[in-house]
């Protein structure tokens, strides 16, 4: 089959530009494609919406520049709609590009929604030591945390004073990109200190979550960027990941056409071979 | 059209360009790129390390007056210092306890996380209830989850020849396998490109001022 | 005895931190917490050997010069930088505060190219899509079935192909409903299985029957 042969030979860096305007067309001429909201992404809602005004949430954001296209518009709109309740969030992270990603996000929605750092929020930095860290954050927080991201000692935030440990936080929201994320924050704290929590994750390590999902474990989840146009929808506040989805379909359906007309020419070749 | 004044988004935008490159061919811009990357990468993590670890976790308070219980800090900072004598072959051995104590803490940490959370909530949340006759629907749900388990467990059990009902249930396991490992693909692929996607909206907004994300 | 003292010296840590799981009275919690708290910090010390290991590599590549010798040079000059920036001008523990230099360098070097360097693998799973994605049998035509349904599923274009059918064979329904049962049930059979390796690995290791941690590099 010389036509399928020629497909064959075709220089991959043909693929990888039709790849790259498949992305880029779509960012600058949106489609506006309708997208739903799937289950867990509901459920994530919900449990975020079901948290009492005025209570106290931990935010860890366990990704770095390389998952933030799918996670930071998460973290966004988590942020985002815990501030609208004036719920107050306690941060920290645990992967070491995170922090100052986080950080933006808090301050930026912070500063818009006129919340105050130490009072209605405070970002306690990274540490290091993976799973080692999370049952002693768990047991308290300010011991695992003497300063925060600034440096600033934590007793001197008015917000620490009123949770150093999980029995006085109304849920636990987890923006995973690998390890150590939402796993091993299951494995080690869910259970440990009997812990409510969702989670929102890259769509790489997302199937790994939904039997913590049906176990109830953890009790909504985002995944991927996909993940993140729906909670964005369900909040009502479309942002960058809303505005990803048609190139992201694009691909997608560009990466679909490629594995049909590969195995085409496959089972062309090897009926021409019996 | 408007392109950012930012001297740093501009030198942001031609490191991004200088990796792509690399899609052409390996060129001495892209070895320039992935170099610089390690470098900045290494030195932001020693200083991260340093300043929101062992500053305010170690040296702060072994050095301050003050602190309850000292010696734990003197003690934790012995273990460290042993860790470095790793780059000395012929006191390399001390290094050991550091590495005893290090994997005992994480070997139990592991095996109590592990056996509370994947194994026995796991089971707990596999034994449903198979028939509902309110329920048609999710009694097949709960049915397909049930068989799904244990023909995977099975699949995975080595100690006996997969022959026979043994080898018939661990091919049912390995069918379910192959839409774990399906799915996993078609979520793997959402994510690559969702990470071109955030790269595009970079150079689109940040850097030319085409368009608003 | 100096070789048995290490492998003494992990099976109490291990006990200890296992006890601590069921035990909460502070006997047992306070030391737990303590070897938590020095984790933490020999983590991150490693990190600094780690760095420390990167100059011995690549120092001895440039002085050499050996392949790609000069761009050892960048990697070394750009660490160094980061570190002399990082410790001595950006204002210590507020390093990464806006302003700093060293926030600048996380801006407009580190966050750009760790993104870029991911963003990479886009194309490459395209390509790898067309050159060796082969439907050989029966148990892959499983695999590419579940694949193709969850790519166009989990997106609108997906939403859009199939919103005029019943919503129980619309195509995010079905892969919604493949993710969370016959996906998960195989993910639960793996999780399963991995923990209890992992329960017996651990164990091995805190009675001191696995031993491979305590040789010393050749």
């Amino acid at each position: 089959m010389a036509f399928g042969d020629t497909l064959e030979k075709v220089d991959r860096r043909w693929i990888f530009l039709v790849v790259a305007l498949l992305v880029v067309i779509p960012l600058l001429f949106p489609l506006r494609l309708p997208l739903a909201v799937s289950g867990p992404a509901r459920n994530f809602y919900q449990a975020v919406e079901a948290v009492p005004e005025g209570s106290i949430v931990v935010l860890a954001g366990d990704f770095d520049p390389a998952s933030a296209p799918e996670l930071m518009p998460m973290t966004s709109s988590a942020v985002r709609h815990l501030f609208r309740k004036n719920v107050r969030i306690i941060a920290l992270e645990l992967w070491e590009g995170g922090p100052p990603l986080v950080d933006r996000i808090l301050h930026e929605i912070g500063d818009e929604m006129g919340k105050k750092y130490g009072v209605d929020y405070v970002n306690l930095g990274y540490k290091s030591g993976r799973e080692a860290v999370m049952p002693s954050f768990g047991n308290s927080f300010s011991r695992t945390f003497p300063n925060d991201y600034s440096g600033t000692p934590v007793g001197k935030l008015p917000l620490m004073a009123e949770a150093d440990n999980f029995t006085k936080t109304a849920l636990f929201v987890n923006i995973s990109a690998g390890y150590p994320g939402t796993k091993e924050w299951v494995q080690q704290v869910q259970g440990r200190f009997d812990v409510k929590m969702v989670s929102g994750s890259t769509a790489v390590q997302a199937p790994e979550i939904y039997p913590y999902l049906q176990s109830g474990q953890v009790l909504g989840l985002l995944g991927g960027m996909a993940g993140a146009a729906e909670y964005e929808k369900s909040i009502e506040y479309p942002g960058p990941a809303t505005k990803g989805m048609d190139a992201q379909s694009s691909a997608h359906m560009f990466i679909v056409v490629l594995i049909l007309l590969g195995n085409a020419i496959y089972f062309s070749r090897r009926r021409a071979n019996r | 059209m408007h392109p950012s004044m930012d001297f740093g988004v501009w030198v942001a935008a031609a490191l991004t360009l200088f990796i792509f490159s690399f899609l052409y061919k390996d060129n001495p811009l892209y070895k320039f790129a992935e170099h610089l990357f390690v470098g900045v990468s290494a030195g932001y993590v020693v200083v991260q390390q340093f300043w929101q670890v062992l500053w305010p976790n170690l040296i702060e308070p072994a050095t301050a007056a003050g602190t309850p219980d000292r010696w734990k800090f003197f003690v934790g900072g012995l273990f460290c210092v042993l860790l470095f004598t790793r780059l000395f072959p012929a006191i390399a051995w001390t290094s050991r306890y550091t590495i005893a104590m290090l994997i005992g803490t994480f070997a139990g940490l592991k095996v109590t996380g592990f056996s509370q959370a994947e194994v026995v909530e796991q089971v707990r949340a596999t034994m449903v209830p198979l028939w509902n006759a309110a329920d048609l629907g999710g009694s097949f749900n709960n049915l397909v989850l049930v068989v799904g388990v244990i023909t995977t467990l099975v699949f995975f059990f080595f100690s006996k020849e997969h022959k026979g009902a043994i080898g018939a249930t661990a091919r049912v396991g390995i069918w379910y396998l192959m839409i774990s490992f399906g799915a996993a693909y078609g979520f793997t692929v959402m994510s690559r490109i969702s990470l071109l996607i955030g790269r595009s909206q970079f150079l689109l907004d940040d850097w030319l001022g085409i368009v608003r994300f | 005895m100096m070789n048995l003292l290490p492998v003494v010296l992990t099976a109490i840590v291990g006990i200890l931190i296992i006890l601590s799981f069921f035990i909460p009275h502070p006997i047992v919690a306070e030391p737990a917490q303590v070897l938590q708290d020095w984790a933490i910090v020999i983590v991150a010390s490693g990190y600094v050997l780690g760095a420390a290991n990167v100059y011995k590599i690549n120092g001895e590549a440039a002085i050499k010069q050996q392949k790609d010798w000069i761009y050892k040079w960048v990697l070394l000059g750009s660490m160094t930088g980061m570190m002399v920036i990082g410790f001595f001008f950006s204002g210590g523990t507020q390093f990464l505060g806006d302003g700093s230099p060293f926030k600048w360098a996380y801006d407009y070097l580190y966050v750009p190219m760790q993104a870029t360097m991911f963003s990479l693998l886009a194309f490459f799973i395209a390509s790898a899509a067309f050159r060796a994605f082969r439907i050989r049998t029966v148990d892959a035509a499983l695999l590419a079935v579940a694949a193709l349904v969850v790519m166009v599923g989990r997106v609108p274009i997906g939403n859009l192909m199939t919103h005029g059918l019943p919503e129980s064979i619309q195509l995010p329904t079905m892969a919604n409903w493949l993710l969370e049962w016959p996906q998960n049930a195989a993910k639960r059979g793996i999780a399963i299985g991995a923990g209890l390796g992992v329960m017996a690995t651990g164990l091995r290791i805190i009675l001191g029957i696995e031993r491979s941690h305590m040789r010393e590099e050749a």
